[in-house]
Protein backbone atom coordinates (compact mmCIF):
# COMPACT_ATOMS: atom_id res chain seq x y z
CA UNK A 1 0.00 0.00 0.00
CA UNK A 2 1.07 3.78 -0.96
CA UNK A 3 2.80 5.24 2.73
CA UNK A 4 4.18 8.28 3.07
CA UNK A 5 7.64 8.28 4.49
CA UNK A 6 9.34 9.57 7.49
CA UNK A 7 12.50 10.82 7.74
CA UNK A 8 14.24 11.56 11.31
CA UNK A 9 16.46 14.48 10.87
CA UNK A 10 17.91 15.31 14.80
CA UNK A 11 15.70 15.04 17.18
CA UNK A 12 12.50 15.78 15.12
CA UNK A 13 10.61 13.78 12.66
CA UNK A 14 9.75 14.90 8.86
CA UNK A 15 7.14 14.35 6.56
CA UNK A 16 6.58 15.88 3.46
CA UNK A 17 3.26 15.10 2.00
CA UNK A 18 3.66 15.13 -1.90
CA UNK A 19 0.72 13.20 -3.67
CA UNK A 20 -3.37 14.34 -3.36
CA UNK A 21 -4.22 12.47 -0.44
CA UNK A 22 -6.44 9.41 0.08
CA UNK A 23 -8.19 9.06 3.16
CA UNK A 24 -6.37 5.24 3.39
CA UNK A 25 -2.72 6.53 3.13
CA UNK A 26 -3.57 9.69 5.98
CA UNK A 27 -5.06 7.36 8.54
CA UNK A 28 -2.03 5.04 7.98
CA UNK A 29 0.39 8.02 8.38
CA UNK A 30 -1.72 9.03 11.65
CA UNK A 31 -0.54 5.33 12.71
CA UNK A 32 2.86 5.30 11.50
CA UNK A 33 3.98 8.78 13.12
CA UNK A 34 2.74 7.35 16.22
CA UNK A 35 4.84 4.10 16.25
CA UNK A 36 7.50 6.60 14.93
CA UNK A 37 7.30 9.30 17.95
CA UNK A 38 7.47 6.70 20.39
CA UNK A 39 10.28 3.97 18.65
CA UNK A 40 12.90 7.18 18.11
CA UNK A 41 11.73 9.26 21.29
CA UNK A 42 11.61 12.37 18.83
CA UNK A 43 10.20 15.51 20.55
CA UNK A 44 9.47 17.43 17.14
CA UNK A 45 7.05 16.53 13.84
CA UNK A 46 7.04 19.13 11.06
CA UNK A 47 4.89 17.81 8.31
CA UNK A 48 5.25 19.45 4.85
CA UNK A 49 2.03 20.49 2.98
CA UNK A 50 3.49 22.62 0.58
CA UNK A 51 2.59 20.07 -2.04
CA UNK A 52 -1.20 19.67 -1.09
CA UNK A 53 -3.62 21.85 -3.47
CA UNK A 54 -6.54 21.04 -1.05
CA UNK A 55 -6.94 20.39 2.56
CA UNK A 56 -10.47 19.21 3.12
CA UNK A 57 -12.18 18.19 6.41
CA UNK A 58 -10.70 14.74 6.54
CA UNK A 59 -7.21 16.02 5.97
CA UNK A 60 -7.37 18.58 8.35
CA UNK A 61 -9.32 16.11 11.20
CA UNK A 62 -6.01 13.95 10.40
CA UNK A 63 -3.70 16.97 10.72
CA UNK A 64 -5.55 17.84 14.03
CA UNK A 65 -5.34 14.06 15.64
CA UNK A 66 -1.50 13.84 14.81
CA UNK A 67 -1.26 17.21 16.56
CA UNK A 68 -2.94 15.75 19.60
CA UNK A 69 -1.27 12.30 19.62
CA UNK A 70 2.06 13.63 19.40
CA UNK A 71 1.68 15.98 22.35
CA UNK A 72 0.47 13.25 23.95
CA UNK A 73 3.79 11.47 23.29
CA UNK A 74 5.48 14.34 24.18
CA UNK A 75 6.15 16.05 20.92
CA UNK A 76 5.35 18.56 19.09
CA UNK A 77 3.82 19.03 15.75
CA UNK A 78 4.54 22.10 13.48
CA UNK A 79 2.71 22.16 10.44
CA UNK A 80 4.54 24.34 7.14
CA UNK A 81 3.99 25.19 3.68
CA UNK A 82 0.13 25.32 3.65
CA UNK A 83 -0.60 27.49 0.38
CA UNK A 84 -2.72 30.59 0.61
CA UNK A 85 -5.04 29.51 -1.39
CA UNK A 86 -5.62 26.61 1.46
CA UNK A 87 -5.55 28.82 4.01
CA UNK A 88 -7.95 30.76 2.67
CA UNK A 89 -10.75 27.71 1.91
CA UNK A 90 -9.86 26.55 5.41
CA UNK A 91 -10.95 29.80 6.96
CA UNK A 92 -14.31 29.58 4.84
CA UNK A 93 -14.79 25.85 5.28
CA UNK A 94 -14.96 26.32 9.09
CA UNK A 95 -11.74 24.06 9.95
CA UNK A 96 -9.68 26.02 12.54
CA UNK A 97 -7.20 23.09 13.03
CA UNK A 98 -7.14 23.10 16.68
CA UNK A 99 -4.10 22.72 18.31
CA UNK A 100 -1.77 22.28 15.34
CA UNK A 101 0.83 24.74 14.70
CA UNK A 102 1.83 26.34 11.92
CA UNK A 103 4.91 27.89 10.58
CA UNK A 104 5.14 29.29 6.48
CA UNK A 105 7.94 26.97 5.89
CA UNK A 106 10.18 23.73 6.96
CA UNK A 107 13.03 26.44 7.78
CA UNK A 108 10.82 28.35 10.33
CA UNK A 109 9.18 25.25 11.42
CA UNK A 110 12.38 23.45 12.46
CA UNK A 111 13.56 26.82 13.87
CA UNK A 112 10.27 26.20 16.72
CA UNK A 113 11.26 22.84 16.87
CA UNK A 114 14.63 23.33 18.18
CA UNK A 115 13.38 26.15 20.09
CA UNK A 116 11.58 23.32 22.11
CA UNK A 117 14.32 21.32 22.64
CA UNK A 118 16.62 23.95 23.79
CA UNK A 119 13.81 24.63 26.52
CA UNK A 120 14.35 20.72 27.13
CA UNK A 121 17.81 21.49 27.54
CA UNK A 122 18.28 19.07 24.57
CA UNK A 123 20.22 19.65 21.20
CA UNK A 124 19.38 18.89 18.20
CA UNK A 125 21.66 15.66 18.33
CA UNK A 126 19.00 13.93 21.21
CA UNK A 127 21.23 13.67 23.68
CA UNK A 128 21.37 15.97 27.02
CA UNK A 129 22.45 19.44 26.45
CA UNK A 130 26.36 20.11 27.57
CA UNK A 131 26.95 21.70 30.72
CA UNK B 1 -27.53 9.66 -37.99
CA UNK B 2 -25.07 8.45 -35.81
CA UNK B 3 -26.25 8.55 -31.94
CA UNK B 4 -24.94 11.92 -30.20
CA UNK B 5 -21.91 12.25 -28.95
CA UNK B 6 -21.55 13.04 -24.88
CA UNK B 7 -20.87 16.13 -24.19
CA UNK B 8 -16.92 16.46 -23.41
CA UNK B 9 -17.79 19.32 -21.20
CA UNK B 10 -19.62 16.64 -18.91
CA UNK B 11 -18.25 13.99 -17.03
CA UNK B 12 -19.57 11.20 -14.46
CA UNK B 13 -17.83 9.53 -11.42
CA UNK B 14 -18.91 6.70 -9.83
CA UNK B 15 -18.28 7.33 -6.06
CA UNK B 16 -17.95 3.76 -4.99
CA UNK B 17 -14.18 3.98 -2.93
CA UNK B 18 -12.39 6.12 -1.25
CA UNK B 19 -10.10 6.50 -4.46
CA UNK B 20 -13.42 7.60 -6.10
CA UNK B 21 -12.98 10.82 -3.84
CA UNK B 22 -9.32 11.86 -5.19
CA UNK B 23 -10.95 11.03 -8.53
CA UNK B 24 -14.10 13.59 -8.26
CA UNK B 25 -10.85 15.70 -6.97
CA UNK B 26 -9.14 15.62 -9.99
CA UNK B 27 -11.99 15.90 -12.18
CA UNK B 28 -13.53 19.04 -10.61
CA UNK B 29 -10.37 20.42 -10.76
CA UNK B 30 -9.26 20.19 -14.40
CA UNK B 31 -12.73 21.65 -15.23
CA UNK B 32 -11.98 24.35 -12.99
CA UNK B 33 -8.82 25.56 -14.22
CA UNK B 34 -10.11 24.82 -18.01
CA UNK B 35 -12.83 26.96 -17.54
CA UNK B 36 -11.02 29.54 -16.23
CA UNK B 37 -11.10 30.06 -12.28
CA UNK B 38 -8.39 31.71 -10.11
CA UNK B 39 -6.89 29.74 -8.22
CA UNK B 40 -8.56 30.36 -4.94
CA UNK B 41 -11.89 29.69 -6.61
CA UNK B 42 -10.19 26.31 -8.10
CA UNK B 43 -9.36 25.29 -4.77
CA UNK B 44 -12.91 26.40 -2.93
CA UNK B 45 -14.76 24.21 -5.58
CA UNK B 46 -12.59 21.28 -5.32
CA UNK B 47 -12.96 21.29 -1.48
CA UNK B 48 -16.63 21.42 -1.60
CA UNK B 49 -16.68 18.83 -4.32
CA UNK B 50 -14.64 16.52 -1.78
CA UNK B 51 -16.46 16.79 0.98
CA UNK B 52 -19.99 16.26 -0.90
CA UNK B 53 -18.27 13.34 -2.00
CA UNK B 54 -17.63 11.69 1.07
CA UNK B 55 -20.93 12.31 2.31
CA UNK B 56 -22.52 10.83 -0.88
CA UNK B 57 -19.81 7.78 -0.31
CA UNK B 58 -20.32 7.08 3.99
CA UNK B 59 -23.55 8.07 4.39
CA UNK B 60 -25.32 7.69 1.17
CA UNK B 61 -23.76 4.54 0.26
CA UNK B 62 -21.84 5.46 -2.79
CA UNK B 63 -23.48 7.31 -6.20
CA UNK B 64 -22.56 9.33 -8.46
CA UNK B 65 -20.61 12.64 -9.25
CA UNK B 66 -21.70 14.64 -12.88
CA UNK B 67 -19.14 17.26 -13.01
CA UNK B 68 -20.03 20.05 -16.24
CA UNK B 69 -18.52 23.23 -17.60
CA UNK B 70 -20.93 25.64 -17.45
CA UNK B 71 -20.65 28.02 -20.59
CA UNK B 72 -23.55 31.16 -20.95
CA UNK B 73 -23.64 34.46 -21.98
CA UNK B 74 -23.33 35.52 -18.30
CA UNK B 75 -21.12 33.52 -16.77
CA UNK B 76 -18.37 30.59 -16.55
CA UNK B 77 -17.82 28.07 -14.19
CA UNK B 78 -17.88 24.36 -12.92
CA UNK B 79 -21.58 22.62 -11.29
CA UNK B 80 -21.19 19.44 -9.82
CA UNK B 81 -24.48 17.03 -8.88
CA UNK B 82 -24.06 14.59 -6.10
CA UNK B 83 -26.77 12.13 -6.43
CA UNK B 84 -26.94 9.31 -4.05
CA UNK B 85 -29.86 6.47 -2.92
CA UNK B 86 -28.97 6.26 0.45
CA UNK B 87 -31.33 7.10 3.94
CA UNK B 88 -31.79 10.80 2.97
CA UNK B 89 -31.42 13.08 5.73
CA UNK B 90 -34.63 13.86 8.00
CA UNK B 91 -33.70 17.55 8.73
CA UNK B 92 -31.68 19.49 6.11
CA UNK B 93 -31.27 22.54 7.74
CA UNK B 94 -29.91 20.62 11.22
CA UNK B 95 -27.52 18.66 8.59
CA UNK B 96 -25.58 22.12 7.53
CA UNK B 97 -24.93 23.81 10.60
CA UNK B 98 -21.32 23.79 11.66
CA UNK B 99 -20.61 21.27 14.47
CA UNK B 100 -23.75 18.98 13.37
CA UNK B 101 -22.77 14.78 12.78
CA UNK B 102 -24.14 11.37 13.11
CA UNK B 103 -20.72 10.01 11.97
CA UNK B 104 -17.38 10.32 13.14
CA UNK B 105 -16.47 13.84 11.28
CA UNK B 106 -16.88 17.45 12.55
CA UNK B 107 -19.99 18.46 10.94
CA UNK B 108 -18.13 20.49 8.69
CA UNK B 109 -18.60 19.55 5.38
CA UNK B 110 -22.35 19.77 3.79
CA UNK B 111 -22.54 24.08 5.34
CA UNK B 112 -18.80 24.22 4.55
CA UNK B 113 -19.41 22.85 0.93
CA UNK B 114 -22.67 25.44 0.56
CA UNK B 115 -20.23 28.39 1.57
CA UNK B 116 -17.49 27.77 -0.19
CA UNK B 117 -19.97 27.37 -3.22
CA UNK B 118 -21.32 30.00 -5.04
CA UNK B 119 -25.07 28.26 -5.95
CA UNK B 120 -26.35 25.27 -3.51
CA UNK B 121 -29.11 23.39 -3.70
CA UNK B 122 -29.69 20.39 -1.63
CA UNK B 123 -32.43 18.21 -1.63
CA UNK B 124 -33.36 14.88 0.35
CA UNK B 125 -35.96 12.38 0.67
CA UNK B 126 -35.87 10.00 3.66
CA UNK B 127 -35.63 6.50 2.52
CA UNK B 128 -34.64 7.42 -1.56
CA UNK B 129 -31.83 9.39 -1.45
CA UNK B 130 -29.72 12.98 -1.50
CA UNK B 131 -29.07 15.44 -4.25
CA UNK B 132 -26.67 18.54 -3.56
CA UNK B 133 -25.78 20.42 -6.71
CA UNK B 134 -23.26 22.92 -6.75
CA UNK B 135 -21.53 25.39 -8.49
CA UNK B 136 -18.71 28.18 -8.74
CA UNK B 137 -18.27 30.71 -11.71
CA UNK B 138 -16.24 34.06 -12.28
N1 LIG C 1 -25.57 12.11 1.26
C1 LIG C 1 -26.02 12.02 2.54
N2 LIG C 1 -26.93 11.06 2.87
C2 LIG C 1 -27.39 10.95 4.15
N3 LIG C 1 -26.99 11.75 5.16
C3 LIG C 1 -26.10 12.73 4.89
C4 LIG C 1 -25.57 12.91 3.57
N4 LIG C 1 -24.70 13.96 3.60
C5 LIG C 1 -24.70 14.40 4.88
N5 LIG C 1 -25.53 13.67 5.66
C6 LIG C 1 -25.81 13.89 7.10
O1 LIG C 1 -25.48 15.21 7.45
C7 LIG C 1 -24.53 15.23 8.53
C8 LIG C 1 -23.63 16.43 8.40
O2 LIG C 1 -22.78 16.28 7.26
P1 LIG C 1 -21.39 17.06 7.22
O3 LIG C 1 -20.70 16.73 5.96
O4 LIG C 1 -21.65 18.50 7.51
O5 LIG C 1 -20.62 16.48 8.49
P2 LIG C 1 -19.89 15.08 8.67
O6 LIG C 1 -19.72 14.40 7.35
O7 LIG C 1 -20.62 14.34 9.72
O8 LIG C 1 -18.45 15.52 9.21
P3 LIG C 1 -17.26 16.19 8.34
O9 LIG C 1 -17.80 16.51 7.00
O10 LIG C 1 -16.86 17.39 9.11
O11 LIG C 1 -16.20 15.15 8.29
C9 LIG C 1 -23.85 13.89 8.45
O12 LIG C 1 -23.30 13.50 9.69
C10 LIG C 1 -24.99 12.98 8.01
O13 LIG C 1 -25.81 12.63 9.08
MG1 LIG D 1 -18.98 15.34 5.67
Amino acid sequence: MERIPILKIGAALVVTIQVDMHDRVAMTLQEDLSTSIVASGAKGVLIDISALEIVDSFIGRTLANIASISRVLDAETVVVGMRPAVAITLVELGLALPGVRTALNAERGMALIRQRLAALGLTDGDGPAEA
Amino acid sequence: MAPPKPDPGVQAIAIRTGDDIVRVRQAVRGSAVEVGLSLVDQTKIVTAASELARNTLDYGGGGLATIEIVRDATRRGVRIRFEDAGPGIADVELALKPGYTTGRGMGLGLGGARRLSSEFSIASEIGKGTRVVIARGK
